[in-house]
């Protein structure tokens, strides 16, 4: 509730700086005149919605496969840590801005590049969240598996990844978060749609309003994703204390 | 293990095993937990191994489960079923499905697990609970449905690792006297570790008395009386006694 009046009075504020004239509102348009760019140029901008969505929904299904292979691998062998543990650290120094025009260059401007930019922003926090979480299971409940003599496999399927979901979700949401500027940066570097390219024709034309309103797009696709995932969580694990709030 | 599988069942393999540590020394680093450890145990014999806080005890119930190896003596135990200290249920199962763990590591199919399971939940007290999850049971709930994972696997020997030490005194004394019954009804070998002699009195055949770290027998007491047995009767108190008096309480 709170949260809503801070917008609503940072709004109120920004529209008042820019109808009082004391910016140009070529550089800062009033929030009103984004809402109605995005109502305007709805038929130019649900294209481009659609086609970053889309793209963030295939770069986020690969980033979650890659990272639970990963996580997985890291956790039931260790000549797999030991030589993928570098590598997934170090993906993350991966100026995403500077190797997008490379990863265009080899790909193409189709769908390929974006899907693999948004899967190397969206696959670490899968990962190593999936990792921390198969290693910190229940030491009373890992003693009671080893003496009925479960396999690894066993233990991995009836104790350690269970016990892993909840960290998993959480790697999962950060990864939704952020999955837009993978999309984003892969489309600034060679693509003809998508919201990244709106943005920067919107630049390009000063129309500065659409961009904002390509922008808030942007905005609302990340939370909604997060909040899709949020929901799915509260659906899949059911028995942790977060779900019913107060009853432990 | 394919015939126990056909047969999913709370009857063990083979119930002659008794028990038989003897020298065992167990260290961690510089830490000795465990020195010239000596016991046995009878087949269908309940023996209590009691002791302070950090004396081993543990460490020894792993020993005989086979989950770690001594430094020095030798262990001879049939197959054992561990009930660990917390109890070791899985949050996300059902209290059925908890249950028939055991089961379903040995190959059984969920169907027949639950169904074996679901078989002694009236005489656990479990009855209309089969659905709910470890943290909507209470203490007491939660540690017969540990109990009766424990004996589901089917193991002819139990290693109960203070199976009530996280119950109030009211839940502890009727999950005692429960289990006393259980074990009339399903009689198994069984290592009893825990820090409070009473429920060694109450129990056991026989007591086991080790000694603050490095944990070393340091007396025996057998329990030569009648079951059901009352913490008020004056030969319970008095072996009681005695048991504190050897630890030196």
């Amino acid at each position: 509730m709170s949260a809503a009046l801070i917008i609503l009075a940072g709004l109120g504020a920004w529209e008042a700086i820019v109808r009082l004239g004391w910016v140009d509102e070529l550089i800062l348009p009033a929030p009103t005149q984004v809402l109605d760019a995005l109502w305007t140029d709805r038929g130019l901008l649900a294209p481009d919605l659609a086609t970053t969505t889309w793209e963030v929904l295939l770069g986020l299904a690969a980033a979650i496969a890659a990272g639970a292979l990963l996580g997985i691998a890291m956790h039931v062998s260790p000549r797999a840590r030991r030589a993928l543990r570098p590598l997934v650290i170090g993906s993350q120094a991966v100026p995403v801005p500077g190797i997008a025009p490379l990863v265009v260059l080899v790909l193409g401007f189709g769908l390929a590049p974006k899907v693999l930019l948004v899967a190397l922003v969206c696959f670490f926090p899968v990962a190593i969240n999936l990792y921390d979480g198969l290693r910190d299971t229940d030491a009373d409940a890992r003693k009671l598996l080893r003496s009925l003599d479960a396999s690894r496999w066993q233990t991995l399927r009836m104790l350690e990844l269970p016990s892993a979901l909840p960290s998993t979700f959480t790697g999962v949401k950060i990864a939704a978060a952020v999955a837009v500027i993978g999309a984003v940066f892969a489309e600034w570097s060679g693509s003809d749609s998508g919201l990244g390219h709106a943005l920067l024709t919107a630049n390009g034309q000063l129309a500065t309003a659409r961009a904002f309103a390509a922008t808030l797009l942007l905005f609302l696709l990340a939370i909604v994703l997060y909040a899709a995932f949020a929901v799915l969580e509260r659906r899949v694990v059911d028995w942790t204390p977060r779900s019913t709030p107060g009853d432990s | 293990m394919r015939t126990e599988v056909e047969a999913p069942g709370v009857e063990p393999r083979d119930v002659s095993g008794g028990v038989t540590v003897a020298g065992v020394g167990k260290a961690f680093g510089a830490v000795q937990a465990l020195d010239g450890v000596s016991l046995r145990a009878a087949a269908r014999e309940v023996v209590a191994v009691v002791g302070p806080s950090g004396c081993g005890k543990s460490t020894l119930l792993e020993l005989v489960c086979g989950l770690q190896a001594p430094d020095a003596g030798s262990i001879e135990a049939p197959p054992a079923a561990l009930m660990p200290q917390r109890d070791g249920l899985l949050p996300w199962l059902s209290a059925l499905d908890n249950a028939a763990v055991a089961l379903r590591i040995a190959g059984v199919e969920k169907a027949a697990a639950r169904a074996a399971a679901h078989e002694h939940f009236a005489a656990f007290g479990l009855e209309g609970f089969e659905r709910a999850r470890p943290r909507e049971l209470s203490g007491g709930m939660r540690q017969r449905v540990a109990f009766l994972r424990t004996l589901l696997a089917g193991r002819p020997l139990l290693c109960l690792d203070e199976p009530f030490g996280a119950l109030d005194a009211l839940t502890r004394g009727q999950m005692q006297r429960w289990l006393a019954e259980a074990l009339q009804r399903e009689p198994r070998t069984v290592l009893l570790v825990t820090h409070d002699v009473e429920e060694a009195v109450l129990l056991a055949d026989r007591i086991v008395l080790l000694s603050p770290r490095p944990g070393r027998v340091i007396g025996t007491l057998d329990v030569p009386l009648p079951r059901p047995r009352h913490r008020t009767e004056t030969d319970v108190v008095a072996l009681r006694e005695r048991a504190l008096e050897a630890l030196g309480g």
